[in-house]
């Protein structure tokens, strides 16, 4: 800071600030690449004067000194930007002579991210580590007693329903009088989660589309992916791929004209709908999708003009009643696809998770619900929804399977638990805790972003700028130049890999419990946690 | 694993026949237990074919309770077969005061009862017998039901049968199924022995039934008073055949629909696809994950067998006509019968029910990939 400068309540120090950047002068090329990759502008070029100081030797000699001038990297302290830690810079250093560090120091930049009065919006994650899904362990391993089976070489059915699937005698009454039976899809029980056209950047979402094309086309496993509220491209619309797709629709409706006007044209219909009504990232909040990543391409998909914030309402302004209004909106979807195509809601995981199970246990429409835990990501949110808004997903739902289990309707309302699955990287151990606690499928999308892209996101605050279309890694960009970072068939590949290890590791699981005919819904006596208090919510048992 | 044995029979048989059958197969048994089922009864229960048969343990103040209860219901006893024991139990028996088989005149005020009515009264007091011993301990019951005997104790199967005398001239029955069993995961409690009883359907399991606890929740949420109790992971077994016959009103070509389905390709290759597909999908909760092997037996005397895909040595059926016996292990088949063609014994596979009907003519196999005879 030079002498004169001003120090205002916003002027911190590169140690205030939850990024440091450690720059080696002795390394450093001088290239420029890491001041032109930082999506943030957070480093520039520095030009530093240095006094060199050099005493004389001799008694004749005078001691005397230099003021040379170098030039090396220099750190942004202005709040605007600041470092999110994101590497990139250290990613394309050819020496190796640059890396951003996280500070021992409180981080005091939290107090100066309201700038012009807007509070913090962000994308990515609650950025708390660790979930209660990591340490529940499975318990009841066949020994002896009965075989544990070949993960490698038995046949296992790992399928899920997504459907209304009704009490056996209904279903075989209807069946034989010609009665109106739901619509029940087959499939693989992790899903891809809502991620939208426009949350993510066009080459992801070709990626993921392919990706799961592949799994189903040539593997053999069903798997689908939700589109998110943001419409879905008119070709896929009109694409035998539609299969895999569950279209979401929620309070903005975007996307939707498009979607309606291609009904006529489809070749198949959509796997399901889903209603989103809340979602666990920002429960109460809608969806937000911010004016920079709003270009002509998402503008025209949407139906709105380009260049502007989308957010979404929190709640379907239509609907003030669930009893009436939000059965009324299941119908019509079901209209919509002369009642073939499955319609569920999606909530925030909340402590009203039971006040909405149960009415639509009572409506017969109702395809399922697909609660979103705390621990969701999303593409944009206020920092302080993510931060501090919504209830974890395990007691929720497990509350909601029992709840299912005391009226005899388990498994009839499938049950979609998501919200940080797979959040510390054990996606297959978190999504078989769940399917144990009660859900009949899960949904995961940050795991597939960090896993098929390679979000630089963790839960420690990093990168996380999601929201305003500077993805270093392409993956959430509307900009061409961003996004060609990002290889269509490369995340295609890594897509497969994914549901293919975790194919293996759900095997490795459930097999060693003696299961593979059945996926292992509600199987809770094969669960164990150590804390008795958790075990005693969740009704498992405790064990040290 | 359980050893199990049962044998349908034109003549009747003493139930030493299936307690002998068991002492052969002892390998596979540690002698924690012994179940045995008998039906169509003979001796003198031939004429009291109608007459519903209470089997169960009291003791000497149940018996007191036993009786007020019955005569305030109206149930007047017909007949009782005394079982009276020595007084040193074989080791790890407890002492007993008394094991009572004892057949009911009906109360009059049941009369004009329809069939389904009389059932579910008959599974209602069983079940109000069954909550008062539980309350003082001083009663276990194991059924109530017409030509019905069951008879549970703990202990090596041969010692319990020689301690109780069940070669004694009246215990004879057409039809019986015993099971001698290893005590595993579970506190030795008769109401966890098998074979396992509900309003005219039994059957018996080895195996250990790994999704137990999806599928009990599914029956205890059906609001069947009956669909309870559960000290054994077997006893759904026993309850999805009621719910499959009874409730949905299925044959029995069905239950191995209902709880080991076809593969989905299988499905779609059956000429009954579209009834199979919705089997699958509602009956979903009643997916067995085995391995396991069943022999049942249903109210007209019919006996059968299955197991699932992981039954890596599957049980066999054997006989001749007349005299048909199913049993987990070939020496347990070969001790009852050894004077039939063994070259026609059959080992049902995971597509197969073994069915022996109440002609006892000959074993018919079900295939699981074949027509079901299903109502139009």
């Amino acid at each position: 800071m030079p002498a004169d400068g001003k120090i205002t309540p916003s002027t911190l120090s590169v140690k205030d600030l939850p990024w440091q950047i450690f720059w080696d002068k002795d390394k450093c090329t001088l290239c420029g690449k890491c001041t032109a990759v930082c999506p943030v502008s957070a480093i520039e070029l520095g030009v530093f004067r240095k006094r060199i100081v050099e005493p004389a030797l001799g008694i004749a000699e005078k001691p005397r000194h230099d003021y040379r001038i170098y030039y090396g990297i220099r750190q942004r302290t202005d709040p605007a930007y600041r470092c999110v830690g994101c590497a990139m810079c250290t990613m394309v250093c050819p020496n190796d002579a640059i890396m951003p560090q996280r500070s021992d120091e409180a981080n005091k930049l939290v107090f100066h991210m309201d700038r012009g009065g807007q509070p913090r919006r962000r994308g990515g994650r609650r950025n708390v580590g660790g979930t209660i899904l990591d340490r529940i362990k499975f318990i009841r391993i066949s020994m002896l007693t009965d075989p544990a089976l070949d993960a490698g070489r038995h046949e296992f059915e790992l399928r899920t329903l997504l459907g209304r699937v009704l009490p056996p005698e209904d279903n075989l009454a209807f069946l034989s009088s010609n009665g109106w039976i739901p619509p029940v899809r087959e499939i693989y029980p992790l899903v891809i989660g809502g991620m939208s056209f426009g949350a993510l950047s066009p080459n992801m979402w070709e990626g993921l589309q392919m990706g799961v094309a592949y799994l189903n086309d040539e593997l053999g496993m069903p798997v689908r992916i939700c589109t998110g509220e943001g419409g879905c491209p008119p070709r896929l619309l009109r694409s035998r791929f539609l299969k895999n797709v569950i279209l979401q629709i929620a309070s903005g409706y975007f996307g939707w004209d498009e979607i309606i006007h291609a009904i006529p044209e489809m070749k198949e219909d959509p796997c399901a709908i889903e209603i989103k009504y809340g979602q666990g990232a920002k429960p109460g909040d809608g969806g937000l999708l911010m004016w920079y990543k709003v270009n002509e391409l998402i503008a025209a998909i949407r139906g709105v003009p380009p260049g502007v914030s989308l957010p979404s309402p929190p709640t379907h302004q239509t609907k003030y009643s669930i009893e009436e209004s939000v059965a009324k909106m299941i119908q019509s979807m079901y209209m919509a696809w002369d009642f073939r195509v499955p319609v569920f809601p999606k909530i925030s995981a909340t402590s009203t998770t039971l006040a909405v199970l149960n009415n639509l246990v009572r409506n017969p429409y109702a395809a399922g619900l697909a609660i979103d835990g705390e621990d969701g990501g999303t593409g944009a949110a206020y920092n302080v929804s993510m931060d501090h808004m919504g209830h974890p997903i395990a007691s929720s739902l497990r509350d909601a399977y029992l709840n299912l289990v005391t009226v005899g309707r388990q498994n009839e309302i499938p049950l979609i638990a998501g919200g940080g699955v797979g959040k510390s990287g054990n996606l297959a151990a978190n999504a078989a805790a769940l399917i144990m606690l009660g859900a009949s499928a899960v949904q995961t999308g940050k795991y597939i972003m960090q896993a098929a892209a390679g979000c630089l996101g963790s839960e420690s605050d990093r990168c996380n700028i999601c929201n305003i279309g500077q993805c270093p890694k392409g993956i959430t960009s509307q900009d061409p130049r961003l996004y060609r970072r990002l290889d269509v068939e490369d995340v295609a590949q890594r897509v497969v890999d994914v549901f293919l290890t975790f194919d293996t590791e759900l095997k490795k699981i459930i097999a060693p419990l003696g299961r593979s005919t059945s996926l292992p819904i509600g199987m809770a006596d094969a669960l164990g946690i150590d804390d008795s208090n958790a075990a005693r919510r969740l009704k498992i048992k405790y064990v040290v | 694993m359980c050893r199990l044995f049962a044998i349908t029979s034109e003549e009747p048989l003493s139930p030493m026949v299936a307690i002998e059958a068991l002492d052969v197969m002892r390998e596979g048994h540690d002698g924690s237990g012994v179940g045995l089922f008998m039906r169509d009864l003979s001796g003198p229960f031939e004429d009291l074919k109608t007459a519903p048969i209470l089997s169960g343990i009291f003791t000497r103040e149940g018996i007191k309770r036993l009786d007020r209860f019955m005569m305030d219901i109206g149930f007047m006893t017909q007949y009782k077969l005394t079982i009276k024991v020595p007084k040193t139990p074989p080791p790890g028996t407890p002492r007993r005061d008394s094991y009572l088989i004892r057949a009911y005149e009906y109360p009059e005020e049941w009369e004009g009862c329809s069939q389904e009515e009389l059932y579910d009264r008959l599974l209602e007091t069983r079940l109000q017998l069954r909550r008062m011993g539980e309350e003082q301990g001083d009663m276990i019951v194991f059924s109530f039901w017409p030509d019905v005997i069951m008879i549970k104790e703990i202990g090596d199967p041969m010692k319990v049968a020689e301690y109780l005398d069940l070669g004694r001239k009246e215990l004879k029955a057409r039809v019986l199924m015993a099971q001698g069993r290893q005590n595993t995961n579970y506190e030795i409690n008769l109401y966890a022995c098998h074979p396992f009883f509900i309003q005219g359907f039994s059957t018996m399991t080895n195996g250990e039934n790994t999704a137990f606890i999806p599928i009990r929740e599914f029956l205890a949420s059906r609001n069947f008073p009956g669909y309870s109790g559960y000290q054994s992971d077997s006893e759904v077994f026993t309850h999805i055949l009621h719910y499959t016959m009874a409730k949905l009103g299925l044959g029995l070509e069905a239950y191995k629909h209902v709880i080991t389905p076809l593969k989905d390709e299988d499905i779609a290759r059956h000429p009954d696809a579209a009834f199979l597909k919705h089997l699958k999908h509602s009956c979903r909760r009643m997916i067995i994950d085995g391995p396991n092997c069943v022999i049942g037996c249903l109210s007209d005397h019919t006996l059968f067998m299955v197991q699932d895909r992981k039954k890596l040595r599957p049980g066999v059926v054997g006989g001749r006509p007349g005299m048909y016996a199913f049993s987990s292990e070939i020496c347990g088949l070969d001790a009852a019968i050894p004077d039939r063609d063994k070259s026609s014994d059959f080992q049902p596979m995971y597509l197969d029910t073994a069915i022996v009907g109440p002609d006892r003519k000959e074993v018919s196999i079900c295939r699981q990939t074949e027509k079901l005879p299903l109502p139009h």
